[in-house]
């Protein structure tokens, strides 16, 4: 039964972490939110109506909950037991009532002590680390691993029945949820800046735990909550159906054990604490995945917004004219390209039905043996176009506009919605390959280097195992790694970056690809490992006569590489020529505003300097 | 890996030790009157301390504790105050019983969750939509819950089983497996609904990760990405998702056991606890912390063979 609470607790802590920073604010608008979720309102409902039943339960219960009339047993519902009477004759909707007061008393206690230990354990051990979390930790994997109910029961051995000693017991035994969850939320905002900050203008760590620290876990905790009731009164009625309850009170527990000792008389004995049981538990079930939601929600449209912001900023109205121009020029060309994209819009389908549109009106082309640069600042789109022509954009991405073309035939074709996975998956590896930007993350750590190496070249070129072993070990010496045996046997956590690097270029290359996609492949690396990587680049595009699009947002790099560039800014295409025409007279006041802020008045990159070369013409 | 394992071996070995050492504590620190309980109100106050004598209830705690582990090496866990029967051997009659039901559950549930898990995040749609609503509905009703409906319907009203499982192997496999069929499906539902939902995310998180992406434009097929590489990686968050739920199923089985009046570990336990059976309510915590090592092990195991990085840290 502890299964489901580690769910919520492995569960709750992402999505949520980062809302509960902005106070005030963004609770109210969670609320509202959650009152705009129709399955929040029913969970508030029945949870609301049960709490005030139980409250009220000493007024609207005709009769006490032990009172019995021995005349009467087994009774049907009539003006006097609405619900009928159980084997001893006592009234079913009064026990009912009773129960549930107990029931959620003794939930509120379960998850109060859980809450008690489970959290300033977690804030300790998160804040301060050190021994004291190396012990909590060990005692969280003692509690772990006992089955709840096989706890209670040597409680109930121990002191005998009752249902307060019990919860307290399990809430001991639960808090480890807590302490995980407060303990993970707060390790990742100890070191953030505002916490620094704090620190540092002389708040107290009391004062830094109140103020910023509890008001990230406030809506996990709550999430937590709903989960841990819900798991406390199934275990105490399991407890109370086994007969090891308090026997003088009246507990759904009780009455369920009660109507399956009658269920041959009066089944409906069953019914009624088995849905009190359910409508509890699953109010509160779905309270907490409300709340998830409403608090997901929120990051959801804040990130909206902050993209709608950055595109109001774009109406720039000048740039229509000389982007027409080159434009039509591409369009017009006859003359076969490897790749030809023409007006390529992205998108993405919005919850409210409308499209964001990622990548809008954007053409070039690429040749065998050129290297296109696609210069623009994150979020200008580069990448989403770089990986529409992989055929590897999220699924939920959609193509709006225009066409793409690999040596003469659509991969794109005008009109389709999406890209056609069965025409890509031929080229792709083959014909088309990629080199990504983070080395580490796009190695699968489970297999070795030379496995991920090998695979490709048997399954794309059909060539032997042993065959492809050769052919790997040769590619790693030619990337300049220099004892190719250890790093082919090696896994991608043995390596260093700059070597994983090496490893994913070479990746990209042995299947002889005409085109490498190159996004940001220095970005992740260190400044004297980036041009290493830069000069390898170009001189296996040298050798292999390949084409390349490099995706960057340096135009160090692109001076340092490329032939031909194309600027990109909100998803729009602003400037498309060669690198020495660009460079030389930009036409395009965001061009001028990039090249400014990368190369004037600045010292060179190190790049530049180590490279030694003037820009590729 | 042999040290890794030793390694592992180790701490299960100590978790063992603390664990008995907190339950044996707890039980007899606070049952002050176990003898004038066993003999009853009529005994003299000669006769309880006989009694109290003859259980060893008159030697400090920390001696009788070790004296418990002493015997415990060699086998020897007590016997029933009640019955005298050896704890060691109600436990070796009962322990078949109840693991035959918890691994069937569990074998059906790793099959059933990691199934249905795995095509709702690969295929989404309605699928994904079916185990969102099961994984709550699943939540809402608690195991015995869903047991004992599943008697008064499928057993009592409709008569499509036996609604009590004491027939035993001996009277042929199909009526043993037809018996059995209700106890499991009780212990299992929660465990589905809830271990599909997880196992769906899980694998969704290892879609998302940027060397699937890597694996796709080196033209790698979809199907050798998902199987060798992602259920790979989704695996270890899997089972242990599967070890919690062994873990709370060694409690449910208690009461599954109950309701179906099955003569496993449940019905044994059940009564010690009632009659504060101390020495059987002490084998019966042993023989669940020994499941749980065992199993805890394994997943420890078969973890690090799947990710080279556990293995060495």
């Amino acid at each position: 039964m502890s299964d489901s609470v580690e769910t919520a607790a492995v569960a709750a802590p992402a999505p949520s972490l980062n809302t509960g920073q902005s106070g005030t604010v963004v609770r109210s608008t969670v609320i509202r939110r959650l009152l705009r979720n129709p399955l929040g309102i029913i969970a508030m409902a029945i949870l609301l109506a049960i709490s005030l039943l139980a409250i009220l339960a000493p007024v609207l219960a005709p009769f006490q909950e032990n009172y019995s009339n021995i005349a009467k047993t087994l009774a049907a519902p009539d003006s006097v037991n609405i619900l009928g009477t159980d084997s001893a004759g006592r009234d079913v909707w009064s026990r009912l009532l009773f129960g549930a007061q107990l029931t959620l008393l003794s939930a509120l206690l379960c998850a109060g002590v859980a809450i008690a230990i489970g959290l300033p354990a977690g804030l300790i051990a998160g804040y301060y680390a050190g021994k004291f979390e190396a012990v909590s930790n060990w005692m969280v994997s003692i509690l772990m691993s006992l089955p709840g109910l096989i706890v209670l029961l040597t409680i109930r051995a121990a002191f005998g029945p009752s249902v307060w000693i019990s919860m307290i017991a399990f809430g001991i035994l639960i808090s480890p949820s807590y302490f995980r969850l407060t303990r993970t939320a707060v390790q990742s905002v100890r070191n953030e800046l505002y916490v620094d900050a704090a620190r540092v203008s002389g708040l107290s760590d009391l004062s830094i735990i109140a103020r910023h620290i509890f008001s990230v876990v406030r809506a996990p905790i709550i999430i937590q909550t709903a989960a841990i009731a819900g798991v406390a009164i199934a275990i105490q009625s399991g407890l109370e159906f086994l007969g090891l309850g308090d026997p003088t009170k009246a507990t759904w527990g009780v009455m369920l054990s009660e109507g399956f000792k009658n269920v041959y008389l009066n089944p409906t004995l069953l019914f009624w604490p088995a849905l009190a049981m359910a409508l509890t538990i699953g109010g509160l079930v779905l309270l907490g995945n409300a709340i998830r939601d409403a608090l997901e929600d929120g990051e959801k449209i804040k990130h909206r917004k902050k993209a709608a912001q950055q595109k109001g900023t774009t109406a720039a109205p000048a740039r229509a004219g000389q982007q027409r121009q080159s434009m039509a020029a591409v369009e017009l060309g006859t003359e076969h390209h490897l790749v030809k994209v023409t007006n390529l819009g992205v998108g993405y389908p919005q919850a409210d039905g409308s499209v964001k549109k990622v990548v809008d009106d954007v053409s070039f082309h690429v040749d065998r043996g050129e290297i296109l640069g696609i210069v623009g600042e994150s979020g200008s789109g580069k990448s989403q176009t770089a990986f529409s022509i992989l055929g590897l954009l999220p699924d939920n991405a959609r193509i709006v506009a225009g066409s793409i073309q690999f040596d003469g035939n659509y991969t794109v074709a005008p009109g389709e919605e999406r890209v056609d996975q069965a025409r890509l998956s031929r080229l792709r590896g083959k014909r088309i390959s990629y080199i990504p930007q983070e080395p580490m993350s796009n190695l699968d750590p489970a297999f070795t280097i030379g496995y991920q190496l090998v695979t490709p070249m048997v399954r794309v070129l059909g060539i032997p195992k042993e065959e492809a072993r050769k052919r790997a070990l040769k590619l790693l010496a030619d990337v300049g790694i220099a004892n190719p045996e250890r790093t082919f046997s090696a896994y991608p956590h043995e390596v260093s970056g700059g070597m994983a690097q090496r490893v994913l270029i070479a990746g990209a290359i042995s299947c002889e690809p005409d085109l490498v996609i190159a996004d940001e492949p220095t970005t992740a690396l260190d400044v004297t490992v980036q041009a290493d990587v830069l000069d390898l680049l170009r001189e296996l595009q040298q050798r292999l006569n390949i084409g390349v699009i490099l995706v960057t947002h340096n135009f160090g790099v692109v001076a340092d590489l490329c032939d031909r560039v194309a600027v990109m800014q909100n998803g729009r295409l602003v400037e498309e020529g060669s690198v020495r025409d660009i460079l030389r007279n930009p036409k395009e006041q965001y061009t001028r505003t990039l090249l400014a802020s990368m190369l004037e008045g600045k010292t060179p990159m190190s790049m530049l300097v180590s490279s030694q070369k003037e820009p590729a013409a | 890996m042999i040290r890794f394992i030793a390694k592992r071996l180790g701490s299960g070995l100590v978790v063992l030790f603390v664990v008995s050492a907190l339950t044996f504590f707890l039980l007899y620190v606070s049952s002050g009157s176990i003898a004038r309980n066993i003999l009853g109100d009529q005994a003299t106050a000669e006769q309880v301390a006989m009694k109290e004598h003859e259980l060893g209830l008159d030697q400090p705690l920390v001696v009788r504790y070790f004296s418990w582990v002493a015997d415990a090496l060699s086998g020897n866990l007590g016997a029933s105050w009640f019955t005298s029967e050896p704890v060691a051997n109600s436990l070796a009659t009962r322990i078949p019983v109840t693991m035959t039901m918890v691994f069937a559950a569990m074998i059906l549930i790793a099959v059933c969750a990691a199934l249905i898990g795995v095509v709702a995040a690969v295929k989404r749609g309605w699928v994904d939509r079916v185990v969102q609503v099961g994984a709550i509905i699943g939540d809402s009703i608690p195991g015995f819950v869903i047991g004992v409906i599943l008697v008064t319907i499928l057993a009592i009203q409709l008569g499509l089983f036996p609604a009590t499982s004491t027939i035993s192997p001996e009277s042929g496999p199909e009526a043993w497996v037809y018996s059995m069929a209700l106890p499991v499906i009780a212990l299992l539902v929660n465990g589905v609904t809830g271990g599909a939902q997880q196992i769906r995310s899980a694998v969704i998180k290892q879609l998302e990760r940027d060397y699937v992406r890597t694996l796709r434009s080196r033209g790698i097929g979809e199907r050798e990405i998902l199987f060798k590489h992602v259920l790979r990686s989704a695996a270890p968050a899997g089972l242990t998702v599967l070890s919690l739920q062994l873990v709370g199923m060694l409690g449910g089985v208690v009461i599954i056991e109950q309701i179906f009046a099955l003569p496993g570990m449940g019905p044994l336990a059940v009564a010690a606890t009632g009659q504060s059976d101390l020495p059987v309510v002490m084998g019966v915590v042993m023989y669940t912390v020994v499941v749980v090592i065992v199993v805890n092990l394994l997943v420890d195991i078969l973890n690090g063979w799947l990710n080279p990085k556990v293995r060495v840290s």
